[in-house]
């Protein structure tokens, strides 16, 4: 650390300007303040969300070109907007990426001669995978294992996946200036190691920061409500909740499985306003699940934990991995998961 | 090409040392830990007396070059002294390690073989410099390797020492002029190894010749495939791809013996030393506990200053040569040096690759201090805002074993702010979610500071996300902490005020639209101010008056009374009764000193503004409202007849005399006043004293007069300078009692 020992030496010359950029609300910078106050006043969340819809993709995309990222666990993080990023530079992307990788992964070795790392780097757009046509397009990085031999049949293997989307961030987008792209959620799967390697090339490269994203219980909850009221045409999995008592020596967990239509139907029992979910309904959704529990069981879930919960359309624990299920809602699920990411980096 | 070839071997060194960093850095910062005070304590232990510091320096430098001198001579036959003078520079050199000079001559004493090779191997395992080896001393001992004299094991143990050390040899010019003579050693089976590592770090490609690869090759035909052979033969194959053509294997993991495990301690303190970074290896040691996290953001919560690798990649691939001469190119971070520097090049400067980097540099402060450029100052708030929130200890459970490396942290956020002069938003968006959860314990100090720098914002907006909060707080902890309070909300006031004050004095030249608003912002400094006020009263009354809470509060004050004419910005707001109350009947005199000096420092702001006004008549936009001047008088007139004119409260008290009576203070009128105010109790009674030192009995009342003019004086020369100023501003003699 420098020594600071002559403030004197930094007359601050603009004050006037900043401070009438502060009384307009101008700035960039100070619209985030504006909205980080907004969001700290008020409660969190707002009161009513919308129930994901069948199909939102744009009507040229089709919904079978995002299977690979369905019944996949993906790990979730929040990203700052990305700095001086272009889609126009893929390759030299992945070029560098690469590079770096077999310079972390050698670390700790003498340096290895030639470029022959048996890895392979691909950076690639998710055509279509957002909300609206302000919000940037999704992209997709892979990383490859190159066969061995150059005799064999060309199996590559994925070693590991990630993408980053944003999807109805408009939030945040108001707030950042063209040299930034907003892609708030970024999805991991693969080994944690890799996810540092590549984390840190994102972070010295672009200037942003991945935080990991968990999810509060409060915020399952909305999950189960949400994902409970979505159409089904057909039920793939039982709907299941899960809640942790922390006792020692080991914590108790206590599962709660329904059947998928059954929970439907006590959603539709709650549920009042077409096509929205409001807070209300989700509490007594979730009440309703708890006295049902307390009527056979004696236990009072309130008083535990959520943290997991499993439907049809995704499943999501408290420590930040989902996993989505049906093709109709992921940008319904992705909506939510970039609220969430947009509240995190605010 | 040379500087390619700096970061290569650099690089090639970090990748063999990388194994098992974190060990040896705890070790290192032991070392470290004790560097601190460990000559008088070796001292203690050799001689079992406690010495003046200094002295135990300098004779342990005196020992050092008797025990040089000692060594330069050969050996004599008393053993004693030998390992006494071997233990005076182990001592030395582990400490605080050797210079060039002694470095020098022991290494020449270890290859002339004068000494068993026993003796040389603790020489070789001390020989830690300072800071440098001069090149010099290197080519002196690779002469002494010719000269034969010392064994086979001494030899190996010069070329793992050589390994070691190579980053801290000055200059390397020379020692690759010896490039032939290395290799040649290559043919002892024994040093074979250690050699190949010294030639993979000394190579360069001029060095790489047909006829050595045919050797490298013979010895590996010979040795079979040995891993620091294959090492230096792909490192040939990497300069010169033409003169190898036998493949080598690319995945295997090339493997260096750890040469350096001797000296590991003794290098890392060196390293610290020469880096000058205290604090560097606690964090690595805290490090292990989070590796995940570590992983990340890998050695320091702050990124290293890198300019941006990125782009400079880019712009090389499309800049033709002409670009080049067009452009006069950017200038390179890691060259910033100095302040000019930054001057000439501020239009051309590369900014960092990670905008929070400009944190640990004071000059890319005053880069960000006048950048216009809104997309650095978004890069370094998300940085900031998520860092903080990242490394928070209370705001993620399980967090606290990180507790000194964020306190840390918010020093040097809080170390950049006082040096910009300004509180970054960032830091703000973090009170906002972090203050409910906090406990007030954590980091206390850092954190009020944080909040003393919360930029000028208006306080009715703010009041309900930190202010309400934070009263919350402040009632329910100790009296250390409203103290602590109140000082750093005086500090919020005192920035507020000089960013406003600024702001006055450039309004005239522009024309701004502030002149609309200027009212808005004394608005929310008094809304400020009275909520202070609000926190005062009722913790006086929960302290019970507190001397040293009233000291606090009265602090505020002083900044308060001033506002008009230190800052020229027209308010003036007067403290509420529950202050002035308590501090008027405080029994401690440097409160009462102190509310005097106050009100006379009110007295001139409002005459001034008074004066102000009706110069200018035009300009009532700011005029005081008739309030405040009454207050400020009610309050002059009560302490008035308290201290002076010994008829207190002569309006609107009314106390019964009976009750009076029975608590026998029915004489209460003169109890008050400069003679008998508590506080000043024990100035009379030594100004009695002085007068008649004998008496048992002082008559108080006796103070009057003439006599109460110089009791006046006594005063004065007792140090109570508020009270002077007080007295000469509101009070005309002429009306002594």
């Amino acid at each position: 650390m420098d020594s600071y020992d002559t403030p004197e030496l930094t007359p601050r010359q603009d004050a006037s300007s900043r401070l009438k950029d502060f009384f307009i609300g101008a700035t960039p910078l100070q619209k985030r303040l504006e909205s980080v106050r907004k969001q700290t006043s008020f409660i969190a969340t707002p009161p009513r969300r919308k129930i994901p819809q069948g199909s939102q993709l744009q009507e040229d995309v089709d919904p079978q070109k995002f299977a690979f990222l369905l019944h996949k666990q993906w790990t979730l993080y929040s990203l700052t907007p990305l700095y001086k990023f272009s889609y126009t530079n893929f390759k030299e992307y992945s070029k560098l990426l690469n590079a770096f990788i077999a310079a972390e992964k050698q670390k700790g070795l003498a340096v290895e001669v030639g470029d022959d790392f048996n890895i392979k780097v691909i950076f690639s757009t998710l055509m279509g995978l957002k909300g609206t046509q302000r919000d940037p397009e999704a992209f997709l990085v892979q990383i490859l294992s190159k066969s061995q031999l150059p005799s064999e049949h060309k199996e590559e293997k994925v070693l590991w996946t990630g993408w980053f989307c944003c999807v109805f961030g408009d939030s945040l987008l108001e707030t950042v200036s063209e040299d930034f792209t907003c892609l708030p959620l970024f999805l991991a799967n693969g080994a944690e190691t890799n996810t540092a390697i590549i984390g840190t090339w994102f972070q010295k490269t672009f200037d942003c920061y991945f935080r990991p994203l968990a999810v509060n219980a409060f915020n399952l909850s909305w999950m189960a409500a949400m994902w409970t009221a979505c159409k089904m045409d057909h039920y793939m999995a039982t709907t299941e909740l899960l809640w942790s008592v922390p006792c020692s020596p080991h914590s108790l967990d206590i599962s709660y499985a329904i059947h998928p239509e059954d929970a439907k139907a006590l959603w539709d029992s709650v549920h009042k306003t077409p096509g929205e979910v409001t807070q209300e309904e989700v509490d007594l959704f979730m009440d309703c699940l708890y006295s049902h529990f307390h009527r056979h069981f004696k236990i009072h879930l309130s008083a535990t934990r959520l943290v997991r919960v499993s439907t049809s359309v995704a499943s999501a624990h408290t420590d930040g991995k989902i996993k989505i299920l049906c093709p109709k809602y992921l940008i319904g699920v992705l909506a939510y998961l970039t609220e969430l990411a947009v509240f995190q980096i605010e | 090409m040379s500087s390619q070839k700096k970061v290569n071997s650099w690089a090639r060194r970090r990748t063999s040392q990388g194994s098992s960093s974190y060990q040896t850095r705890l070790s290192a910062w032991r070392v470290k830990e004790d560097l601190s005070d460990s000559k008088s304590i070796s001292k203690r232990g050799q001689n079992n007396t406690v010495e003046d510091y200094e002295g135990a320096d300098d004779q342990a430098e005196d020992a050092l070059q008797i025990a040089l001198r000692y060594f330069e001579k050969g050996p004599i036959k008393t053993s004693q002294s030998k390992e006494k003078h071997l233990k005076t520079v182990e001592n030395v050199a582990w400490k605080n390690g050797l210079a060039p000079e002694g470095i020098d001559i022991l290494l020449s004493v270890a290859l002339s073989g004068k000494f068993g090779s026993a003796v040389n191997t603790r020489i070789f395992k001390c020989i830690i410099p300072v800071t440098l080896i001069s090149e010099d001393s290197v080519v002196k001992a690779v002469s002494w390797l010719c000269a034969g004299k010392c064994s086979g094991s001494t030899k190996v143990l010069f070329y793992r020492w050589l390994v070691a050390m190579f980053d801290f040899i000055d200059h390397k010019e020379q020692i690759n002029l010896l490039y032939g003579f290395f290799f040649a050693s290559l043919q002892d089976d024994a040093l074979c190894p250690y050699v190949c590592h010294l030639l993979y770090l000394l190579t360069k490609k001029e060095n790489v010749k047909p006829f050595r690869v045919r050797k490298l090759l013979d010895l590996q035909a010979k040795m079979g495939m040995q891993p620091h052979l294959q090492a230096l033969l792909s490192l040939y194959k990497f300069f010169v791809p033409t003169l190898i053509s036998v493949s080598l294997p690319m995945r295997k993991k090339i493997y260096f013996k750890n040469s350096e495990n001797l000296w590991k301690t003794a290098l890392l303190a060196l390293r610290s030393r020469n880096q000058g970074f205290p604090s560097e290896p606690l964090k690595l040691m805290l490090a292990n506990v989070h590796p995940i996290k570590r992983n990340w953001n890998s050695h320091s919560i702050i990124p290293v200053l890198n300019s941006c690798n990125y782009s400079k990649e880019s712009r090389k691939k499309r800049m033709n040569l002409s670009d080049y001469f067009s452009s006069n190119g950017s200038f390179p971070l890691e060259q910033l040096k100095s302040f000019p520097q930054l001057l000439q090049n501020i239009h051309c400067l590369e900014l960092p690759s990670q905008m929070g980097a400009v944190l640990n540099s004071s000059l890319l402060l005053h880069y960000i201090n006048c950048v216009r450029d809104e997309s650095v100052l978004l890069r370094l708030y998300h940085w900031l805002s998520q860092t903080l929130q990242e490394e928070c200890i209370w705001y993620k459970v399980n967090n606290y074993d990180h507790g000194k490396e964020f306190a840390n942290f918010l020093d040097t956020i809080l170390r950049a702010e006082c040096f910009l002069q300004e509180g970054f938003y960032s830091c703000e968006a973090f009170l906002y979610k972090s203050l409910p959860l906090w406990d007030g314990l954590c980091c206390r100090s850092q954190f009020l500071q944080l909040v003393s720098w919360i930029p000028f914002s208006s306080f009715s907006e703010v009041k309900p996300l930190l202010f309400d909060h934070l009263s919350r707080l402040f009632f329910t902890s100790s009296i250390f902490f409203k103290c602590s309070v109140l000082q750093c909300l005086k500090e919020l006031l005192q920035n507020w005020l000089l960013w406003l004050s600024m702001d006055i004095h450039v309004k005239s030249v522009r024309n701004s639209p502030l002149e609309t608003t200027l009212g808005g912002s004394m608005n929310s400094v008094s809304e400020l101010i009275h909520y202070v006020g609000w926190l005062s009263t009722t913790a006086v009354r929960l302290e019970s008056n507190h001397t040293f809470l009233l000291h606090f509060i009265l602090d505020f004050y002083e900044k308060v009374c001033d506002i008009y004419i230190n800052y020229n910005l027209p308010l003036v707001v007067v403290f509420p009764p529950g202050v002035f109350y308590p501090a008027l009947l405080s029994l401690d005199s440097s409160i009462l000193n102190q509310l005097c000096y106050i009100m006379d420092r009110y007295h001139k702001n409002l005459t001034a503004a008074k004066k102000n006004e009706f110069v200018h008549k035009t300009k009532s936009e700011f005029s005081f409202s008739s309030k405040t001047y009454q207050e400020f008088n009610q309050y002059l007139t009560a302490m008035v007849g308290c201290l002076w004119t010994s008829k207190p409260f002569q309006k609107g008290l009314s106390i019964d005399p009976e009750i009076l009576g029975n608590a026998s203070v029915a004489e209460y009128k003169k109890s008050l006043n400069l003679v008998h105010h508590p506080a000043f109790l024990s100035y009379t009674v030594s100004f009695l004293l002085q007068e008649c030192p004998e008496e048992r009995k002082v008559n108080m009342s006796s103070i009057r007069g003439k006599k109460w003019n110089w009791y006046l004086d006594y005063l004065f020369s007792e140090g109570l300078h508020g009270l002077k100023h007080f007295i000469r501003s509101s009070i005309h003699r002429s009306s002594v009692p």
